[in-house]
């Protein structure tokens, strides 16, 4: 697979580490009263989807910078990639 | 039909015309006790025990391609009962056990070769974790012998004992692992459980359930509707896929495990070696190709193919370990998709759907869990209580705090 880094170009996906499913940004809030039950879901209930699929891949052989890489799971074809960080900041966090 | 050298000698004589189908291909009825979702090897199991040890034959099993399509024809064959917790070990020495007598229960033969399964290790560290994870197997009723240098170097004098990184300094050594036929084993319980009157239905695929008031009453499938008392899905690879028409979300992820087949070669390898500083596990087949693999690709994927980077890491395993295996060629490569769940261990358990029940969650682990997945799932099923030895392996386990984390590493989905 091949990775089009939004910074370096296109990079062989063997210079990456995947961490997994990209819901792992929205960390929940931890004083939340459900705040057990939310950790669960955020630490085990993860997205599986047969199809579009956003997860983090981290470029550990290169920048080292974290991605948040739309795979598609049934063809291994990469539609998107952004910078995790980005994709963090649009979500409301601050970095 | 029972098979026997006289069956053999029999229809040898007679032109071999008196064999007949292994089993029937029924039309679906609208109306079954049990539905099964997932032709493989754990769903024939638990049909074949549900019938055979409880007595219900009102029973069918909805496979979406021929039996035996998936998983139970897609691993590397390997049977073993060397695993360290409580909440695991005595589930696979009870796996063991019926592999024991698998073959004379079914009156099929599944090839059990009781070959033998060594788990090397490469430091003191390891020897020590070897000899307590022996202790836990001997204390469950299995067998473990903690081989030194010399006693191994006896069994495997190929191994690379002196490699600078890694070497090697001995194994544990599990007499009773060893590997089967993975075909036949789908094989031989889908005629067990069709000669005792469950239907097998091929080509039927599972598209819906039919959930009222938190209730499962029956199917939806590609050949119509089919109503049930309880429905047992068992579909490891797709779980996340299946479960997902009935609304749940599961602590698992679907991933892709690749094997590899080289040319055949002359009897080298005694039985299973298992690599303990990479991850790298090889047998010979009986045809005399060594059949190996090691790790999972690590994304997620539904592809049933891998890439080529894990192909080299396994090898690279392969040649740290064992260098004199570098010239084979590798002749067929395949990917089956395994459910990996977030502790390593798997599910049998109902869900919060009255009526639906799951097994699952198999890992790297699933071909030699076959025997006992199907007995406990049936037991849950017919009795709707957990089988003793599988009282662990419950879905809320997260939840509760209580995984069953084999390897000690926390919640990640690339375990086994």
């Amino acid at each position: 697979m091949l990775i089009d880094h939004p910074l370096l170009g296109p990079r062989d996906a063997q210079e990456f580490v995947v961490l997994g499913d990209a819901g792992l940004i929205d960390r929940p809030d931890r004083q939340a009263g459900d705040a057990a039950r939310r950790f669960h879901e955020y630490l085990h209930l993860r997205n599986n989807p047969a199809g579009e699929h956003r997860e983090l891949w981290f470029h550990e052989q290169g920048d080292r910078s974290w991605l948040v890489v739309t795979r598609d799971t049934l063809t291994h074809e990469i539609l998107r990639v952004e910078l995790a960080r980005d994709v963090a900041v649009a979500r409301g966090r601050d970095r | 039909m029972r098979y026997s050298v006289l069956q053999i000698l029999r229809q040898g004589l007679t032109g071999n015309r008196g064999w007949k189908p292994v089993w029937r291909e029924p039309d679906p009825k609208p109306h079954y006790d049990i539905v099964i979702v997932g032709g493989g090897g754990h769903g024939l199991a638990t049909a074949y025990y549900l019938a055979a040890v409880h007595g219900l034959t009102d029973v069918a099993v909805l496979e979406k391609g021929w039996l035996g399509s998936g998983n139970v024809g897609r691993n590397t064959t390997i049977v073993r009962s060397n695993y360290l917790l409580p909440g695991n070990q005595p589930f696979y020495e009870l796996s063991m056990r019926l592999w024991e007598g698998l073959e004379q229960e079914l009156n099929y033969n599944a090839m059990v070769s009781q070959r033998g399964i060594i788990n090397l290790y490469h430091s003191d560290a390891q020897r020590d974790a070897a000899a307590r994870r022996g202790n836990a197997m001997i204390l469950s009723g299995a067998d473990a012998v903690l081989l030194g240098r010399d006693a191994l170097r006896e069994k495997c004098p190929f191994l690379d004992f002196d490699n600078e990184r890694f070497p090697i300094m001995g194994g544990l050594w599990q007499p009773r692992g060893g590997t089967v036929r993975h075909d036949a084993v789908a094989w031989g319980y889908a005629r067990g459980a069709d000669r005792r009157g469950v239907d097998l239905i091929q080509n039927c695929e599972v598209t819906g359930f039919d959930i009222a008031n938190g209730v499962c009453r029956g199917v939806e499938t590609s050949c119509g509707a089919i109503r049930a008392n309880r429905v047992a899905v068992c579909v490891a690879g797709s779980s996340g896929r299946v479960m997902g028409h009935a609304g749940l979300r599961l602590p698992i992820e679907s991933h892709v495990l690749q094997a590899f087949v080289t040319e055949g070669l002359k009897p080298a390898i005694p039985g299973v070696i298992t690599f303990g500083a990479g991850h790298f596990y090889v047998s010979q087949s009986d045809k005399g190709g060594l059949v190996f693999g090691g790790d999972i690709d690590g994304y997620n994927t539904y592809a049933q193919r891998g890439n080529l980077p894990t192909l080299e890491d396994v090898c690279e395993g392969g040649m740290a370990v064992m260098p004199m295996i570098g010239r084979a060629r590798v002749l067929r490569i395949w990917g089956g998709l395994v459910d990996m769940s977030m502790d390593g261990s798997p599910f049998i358990d109902r869900t919060p759907v009255e009526g639906l029940y799951f097994n699952g969650g198999w890992n790297y682990g699933g071909f030699k869990a076959t025997p006992a997945s199907g007995y406990c799932y049936a037991h849950l099923i017919a009795t709707g209580a957990p089988h003793p030895v599988a009282t662990g392996m419950r879905l809320d386990r997260f939840e509760r705090g209580a995984p069953i984390d084999e390897k000690g590493a926390g919640a990640q989905p690339n375990l086994h």
